[in-house]
């Protein structure tokens, strides 16, 4: 069914497709709408879903930890300071291997306050043993949820998933999107199979242990281990969704990268104003590639790396910064990544607290990023795309 | 016990058998330890009843002593015994 819905309306659509056992919220901008509607849903006994209006989000997600340990299917909403506050417990949900699902519509972090779009609210969470994903726009903000779901689930994995969409950007918008019939949906999620549920009172089990020195260190390297195994379930999963849909997911996206001699590199909605620029400088002959990340926990090295190998420059834009280290998040593992290649890697800081990326200023990365190539010099590797 | 490998634990630190507590020798903790004075003890069992670690060991109500393996040296039962009877040795001294 084709049908226009905003992003905030398309993710409530898709978790009542999906009907949860249970969803724990507390509302935040730009995400409040999705959980009015999911609400509605609700009330509407359109779902089964256990709706707990919690008193804040640490509450929220600890209501969902709680209820991913007892044997059900949770899905939650945040942003921003939301998710800041759920700090503790995003560790929490991860070590206790809870597949939760939790979208979350990227705003900026206060002071001072900023309801608008950037990543420094899920860049805060890159280590927190959740899987992240990025979409470009809300056709993939729906896509998202149901794959998540399976990613989450699948037992080599076991472990929560964020689904990131651009606050206002895409939370506010109203798009055109493919939307998938109830029973499809069911048939792709498939029956919610828990592993040692609390409620299972006749095998009994104890969930967060104190865990010392003499095994602590064991949890966390099977945590590395899940998050390495995931690499192959995000793209199994993103096949066999494009098999369904007819829109298949991989962990990056790549556009003109071929032959390309420079790369641009970005998450998100900003993908979908990178593409325009790169196919503007095609014409003016700079042979610019677009990779868009889809993936960012775990990180797709092997990918990046054979997606970038054989350019001269590349430039990675990040939506937040990382202050006092050297370039935002992105950047910092984009270069990495490219360890002993022979590419120059530079980083464009743009687009905190919402302010607009515009064609002109990625086109204008893209030149500078091609002189980087020409002339084998980097003015400055740390750049600031549209700060007065 | 032999300390498992990642690959043989489950995840999460979670524990599904039962009852293992026992397993865990908490003995360790302890920087102090109780010491029984067996002519000053009454068997009022005192020591018994407030023992967090069920580590006073009792045979048909009577004292037999002092379960090292398990006992922290919280101090609980030197400090209620009425009789003086139990008193808190720095580990290594006596």
């Amino acid at each position: 069914m084709i049908q226009a819905l905003s992003g905030n309306a398309a993710v409530a659509y898709a978790l009542k497709q999906v009907n949860p056992d249970v969803v724990a919220v507390y509302p935040i901008t730009p995400q409040t709408v999705a959980m009015e509607r999911f609400a509605d849903y609700v009330a509407d006994g359109d779902v089964d879903t256990e709706l707990i209006m919690a008193d804040s989000e640490h509450s929220a997600m600890s209501c969902c930890i709680g209820a991913s340990v007892a044997g059900g299917r949770v899905i939650t909403s945040t942003a921003s300071a939301g998710l800041a506050l759920m700090w503790e417990v995003l560790y929490v949900a991860a070590s206790n291997r809870c597949p939760i699902v939790m979208n979350v519509m990227n705003r900026a972090l206060s002071a001072p306050i900023n309801i608008h779009c950037d990543h420094s609210d899920a860049m805060g969470a890159r280590d927190t043993s959740w899987i992240q994903v990025h979409a470009e726009n809300i056709q993939e903000c729906y896509d998202n949820i149901f794959q998540a779901v399976r990613i989450a689930e699948h037992e080599n994995v076991r472990l929560p998933v964020m689904t990131n969409m651009d606050g206002f950007t895409l939370s506010h918008a109203t798009e055109r999107l493919e939307t998938l019939e109830d029973p499809q949906v069911q048939k792709f999620i498939g029956e919610f199979k828990p592993l040692y549920p609390l409620l299972d009172v006749d095998n009994p089990v104890t969930y967060g242990p104190l865990d010392l020195y003499d095994y602590y260190f064991e949890h966390k390297r099977q945590q590395v281990e899940a998050m390495e195994l995931a690499h192959d379930v995000v793209v199994k999963v993103g096949e066999e969704y494009g098999k369904l849909s007819g829109r298949k997911y991989g962990k990056l996206e790549l556009f003109k990268t071929e032959d390309a001699d420079i790369g641009i590199v970005v998450l998100g909605s900003t993908a979908g104003t990178a593409r325009v620029a790169v196919r503007a400088m095609r014409e003016k002959s700079v042979n610019v590639g677009l990779m868009k990340l889809r993936l960012f926990r775990p990180f797709p090295l092997e990918e990046i790396k054979n997606a970038l190998k054989g350019m001269k420059a590349v430039a990675v834009m990040d939506r937040s910064d990382s202050f006092g280290a050297f370039g935002g998040p992105v950047f910092s593992e984009v270069r990495s990544a490219l360890l002993g290649e022979d590419i120059e890697v530079v980083n464009y800081i743009y687009g905190l607290g919402g302010r607009d990326i515009r064609q002109d200023q990625i086109e204008q990365a893209i030149t500078e990023t091609a002189q980087v190539a020409k002339t084998q010099k980097v003015k400055s590797y740390v750049n600031y795309l549209g700060v007065r | 016990m032999k300390q498992k490998g990642w690959k043989e634990c489950l995840w999460g630190g979670l524990i599904v058998d039962a009852g293992n507590s026992v397993l865990y020798k908490t003995g360790d903790w302890r920087s102090q330890k109780p010491v029984r004075d067996t002519e000053k003890c009454t068997d009022c069992l005192q020591c018994w009843i407030l023992c967090p670690d069920a580590s006073v060991k009792v045979e048909n109500g009577k004292v037999v002593g002092i379960d090292y393996d398990y006992c922290k040296g919280c101090g609980i039962c030197a400090k209620i015994c009425p009789f003086d009877a139990i008193e808190m040795v720095q580990e290594g001294e006596e």
